[in-house]
């Protein structure tokens, strides 16, 4: 029982990283059918920034709020550079465009930063709270509630604000977008620098867990994804449901398997999904243009 | 005859090349590197070029190959030639048996499955290390040889991997002109039209998936021999993604941009050797900058322009004798 | 108000607008006429800046749009209700109407109430679907909410492609009857319609269009009597529309 209270604590801590890097994809592919697989540098770029800031003598919410900001920059700079330059490219060109522009940002990383790894303080001191006799410590709870605070104000953005519809509006029907006077590509620079944002908190929220480096987001960013599949591609509550199980699933793989195996039990559950129900857990079926 | 013309010239001066240089680094070394990325972008290019099928873990066949090769001479012991050919029938029936749920998969999910395939099969050779030595790999693979002749010398090891290599780009060459290869085309062009047309898609797919899964695999078993080491770092999801790169970047669906892609891609280390810590940044921009303004690949653009040139001049010559 | 001259647009290879050049006053309903591929729709879409033109000018209020931004021609004035009801579906009725007033961005939320209380007295059937997706609202309903939509944004002129197409005769007197109503409070009205004898009885005035010209102009009434057009688009043919 308490070893299944603590896989649950580490489960919902790692999955709620993934589910925000996940509703990082889905809404950048909601609102343009591009999988962005720079995600995951997002979330390096967001942790790294700020922990150098720290270093360079910011407060610790300043950095961590510049280190976001920096992120976002990024993410605009990627679709104003990247993604807005290649209109009409197929999925594969996307793909590739994506993934040059994560081992981009990555060796960019690797210039600055190097390959050290380093970590940034937890938010609020490290004594950890027992209960039973699972632990959890207060970076955990951090981590939750920033997970639950930034799901609710994304889900708050899309269902309740004009900016957030009209976003929305341009992936249902992009004539009628254009019709009543949305800026399409506006919209999408929005959604990138949303995404960006996202990122970056789930990297600044992790750090004091996991330690960082120039290449940690390649795995993160890989993980974001397959939960995003998990949930169904494209939903935005399935991208969080997907984040949680993934990061339970693979707690509880590794915790009565092999830790060593951690990362393939998380693939060989979404091989299996897609084998299975190859839309995901919540999604609606992707079908074939004649 | 003229359709191979192209590829005569390219086999000419594959194989002349160590007549001219035979000591060169650049041949025994680099050449035998990129052959072995030729065949392994050209049966890559078979199965996203021609079948539109995308692929994040090409390398897992290509590793499994190797792997085969090294723990089956090594550790128990096995005749390199039996081994080989353990390492294609397992890999035959893995991609066979993956082949029809993982192709029935299209865009992103088919992208996540081949990427997750790759990653599995990358992290079992990190962590069963009983097998396969674990990130520190195994080394001490016995000699390879053919007929009795040792392959024994690195300007061997080249003429072995250049004749493979040929003989793979004569092969995948053919094929687009074969009547299967029409199939494939017509795979890729729109689905729905070739089941129309009366192209059992699926069967179609499924053997181009094992045909190319099992070029790799042979890839990687030469790979293990001749490197006389195998280790995880050289099948990561890296690798695979460099694969994707190198067909991309030549021109989908043409052999030749797939060679051309990968000669390019495995010089660039060579050249980028003098950027050392800038190589990483400056292939992740070469991918985007290539993908953004030149879609269709080097190759064929170049082709294009070749031909818009030629058709320019010939009507240009038209005008005057009219 | 709006000035089209020798407007020339092309889809790929095909040139589908030769020289056309029509002017709209302000406070007139201008209907255009033709056959189905005559460039209609295209003419609309120019207008509205989804596709530009090759060559020629568009000049709304004194101020040259073409090349400007579909999102700025909507903010200048000009609404556009496209052909085929292309609502988002998955949202819900309000959520379309206040998507339609989105480029109003100095409207108040109390105008942009009475702005959707003004579409929901036109068309009672959409308050009483408010918060139903649009997907699942009939045909009809559907183009009664693209009308509303556009009226959201306040324009001063409206442009309707083809509001009639597809819908019960009781409809079609529903929608014509809004259109008049939309243009005695102050609207101008750019007109497509394929129902050229309904199109003439409320217009000021009327251009046709056929294979990318124009070919006829005037007024609405002069050309409800023209033999060509009554045997072109009022007779037989007419007859075989409208029954589809």
């Amino acid at each position: 029982m308490d070893q299944l209270l603590q896989f649950l604590i580490s489960g919902l801590t790692v999955g709620s990283i993934y589910a925000l890097v996940a509703l990082g994809f889905s809404i950048i592919y909601n609102a343009s059918d591009v999988v962005n697989f720079a995600q995951g540098e997002f979330v390096m770029i967001g942790a790294m920034s700020a922990i150098f800031l720290l270093k360079g003598g910011l407060p610790y919410p300043l950095a961590a709020l510049c280190g976001i900001s920096i992120t976002v920059l990024v993410g605009l700079a990627l679709d104003k550079l990247a993604i807005e330059p290649a209109k009409n490219a197929t999925v594969v060109t996307t793909i590739i465009i994506t993934i040059g522009a994560s081992i981009f940002l990555r060796g960019v990383a690797l210039l600055i930063w190097g390959k050290e790894i380093y970590g940034l303080p937890p938010f609020t001191g490290d004594k950890p709270i027992t209960i039973g006799t699972a632990t959890i410590l207060p970076q955990n709870i951090w981590v939750m509630v920033g997970t639950a605070a930034a799901v609710l104000a994304v889900k708050y953005f899309f269902d309740k604000t004009i900016m957030g519809k009209a976003i929305m509006a341009c992936s249902f029907n992009k004539k009628a977008a254009f019709l009543v006077g949305i800026n399409v590509k506006q919209m999408l620079l929005i959604s990138y620098g949303l995404s960006a944002a996202l990122g970056a908190s789930a990297g600044i929220l992790i750090a004091p867990i996991t330690f960082m480096s120039y290449g940690s987001g390649v795995m993160l960013g890989l993980k974001g994804f397959c939960a995003a599949i998990l949930g169904g591609m494209g939903s935005s509550m399935g991208a969080v449901v997907g984040g949680l199980l993934l990061g339970l699933i693979e707690t509880v793989g590794a915790g009565f398997i092999s830790s060593g195996y951690k990362d393939a039990i998380a693939f060989f559950v979404i091989m299996l999904v897609l084998f299975i129900r190859p839309s995901g857990i919540l999604g609606k079926a992707e079908s074939d243009r004649v | 005859m003229k359709r191979l013309a192209g590829y005569y010239c390219f086999a000419i001066a594959t194989l002349m090349l160590p007549l001219l240089f035979p000591d060169s680094y650049y041949v025994t070394v680099v050449g035998v590197t990129v052959c072995t990325n030729i065949v392994l972008a050209v049966s890559l290019n078979l199965l996203m070029g021609y079948a539109g099928q995308i692929s994040l873990g090409h390398a897992a066949f290509f590793g499994l190959g190797a792997y085969s090769s090294a723990v089956l001479t090594i550790k128990y012991g096995m005749n390199p030639w039996l081994a080989m050919t353990a390492g294609v029938i397992a890999v035959t029936v893995l991609s066979y048996v993956l082949s029809r749920p993982i192709l029935r998969l299209k865009g992103h999910y088919l992208a996540m499955a081949t990427l997750g395939l790759g990653i599995i099969v990358h992290i079992f050779f990190v962590q069963a290390d009983q097998f396969t030595g674990g990130p520190d790999g195994i080394s001490g693979l016995p000699v390879l040889s053919i007929l009795g002749y040792p392959i024994d010398s690195d300007l061997k090891w080249y003429w072995t991997f250049a004749i493979f290599m040929l003989a793979s780009v004569l092969f995948s060459l053919n094929i687009a002109h074969s009547r299967s290869g029409r199939a494939l085309a017509a795979v890729h062009g729109s689905e729905i039209a070739a089941q129309m047309l009366g192209v059992d898609t699926a069967k179609v797919k499924s053997h181009v998936f094992v045909f190319s899964a099992v070029l790799a695999c042979i890839t990687g078993s030469l790979f293990a021999h001749q490197q006389d080491f195998v280790s995880p770092e050289s099948f990561s999801f890296f690798f695979s993604i460099e694969l994707v790169t190198m067909v991309v970047l030549g021109g989908l669906g043409s052999t030749f941009g797939a060679v051309i892609g990968a000669i390019l891609l495995s010089l660039l280390p060579e050249v980028l050797l003098v950027f050392e810590d800038f190589e990483v940044m400056i292939f992740g921009a070469i991918l985007m900058v290539i993908m953004i303004f030149l879609p269709q690949g080097l190759f064929v653009a170049m082709e294009e322009t070749f031909f818009r040139l030629l058709k320019r001049k010939s009507q240009g010559s038209a005008d005057v004798t009219s | 108000m709006l000035h089209v001259k020798n407007l020339n647009t092309r889809y790929g290879p095909i040139h589908v607008l030769k020289n056309v050049s029509l002017h709209v006053n302000q406070g007139e309903i201008v209907s255009i006429i033709g056959a189905n591929g005559a460039g209609k729709t295209t003419l609309l879409v120019s207008i509205s800046g989804l596709i530009t033109p090759v060559s020629g000018e568009i000049i709304f209020e004194g101020q040259r749009i073409n090349g400007i931004s579909p999102a700025k021609i909507v903010s200048l004035g000009i609404a556009h209700a496209p052909e085929g009801r292309q609502v988002f579906s998955p949202l819900t009725v309000m959520e379309n109407l206040r998507l339609g007033a989105f480029a109003r961005k100095k409207a108040s939320e109390q105008e942009i109430e009475d702005d959707i209380g003004e579409v929901f007295s036109l068309f009672p059937r959409l308050r009483e679907r408010q918060d139903q997706t649009a997907g699942t609202l009939s045909g009809g309903e559907q183009q009664m909410l693209a009308i509303g939509r556009a009226m959201m944004a306040k324009p001063r002129l409206l442009m309707l492609d083809e509001p009639s197409l597809g819908l019960a005769p009781k409809l079609v007197e529903v929608i014509i009857k809004t259109v008049v109503d939309l243009n005695s409070k102050g609207t101008t009205i750019l007109l497509v319609e394929q129902n050229a004898r309904k199109a003439l009885e409320i217009s000021h005035r009327a251009y046709v269009l056929e294979t990318g010209r124009i070919t006829i102009q005037g007024p609405a009434s002069e050309l409800a009597e023209d033999s060509e057009i009554r045997r072109a688009y009022l007779g037989k043919d007419y007859r075989d529309i409208s029954e589809r």
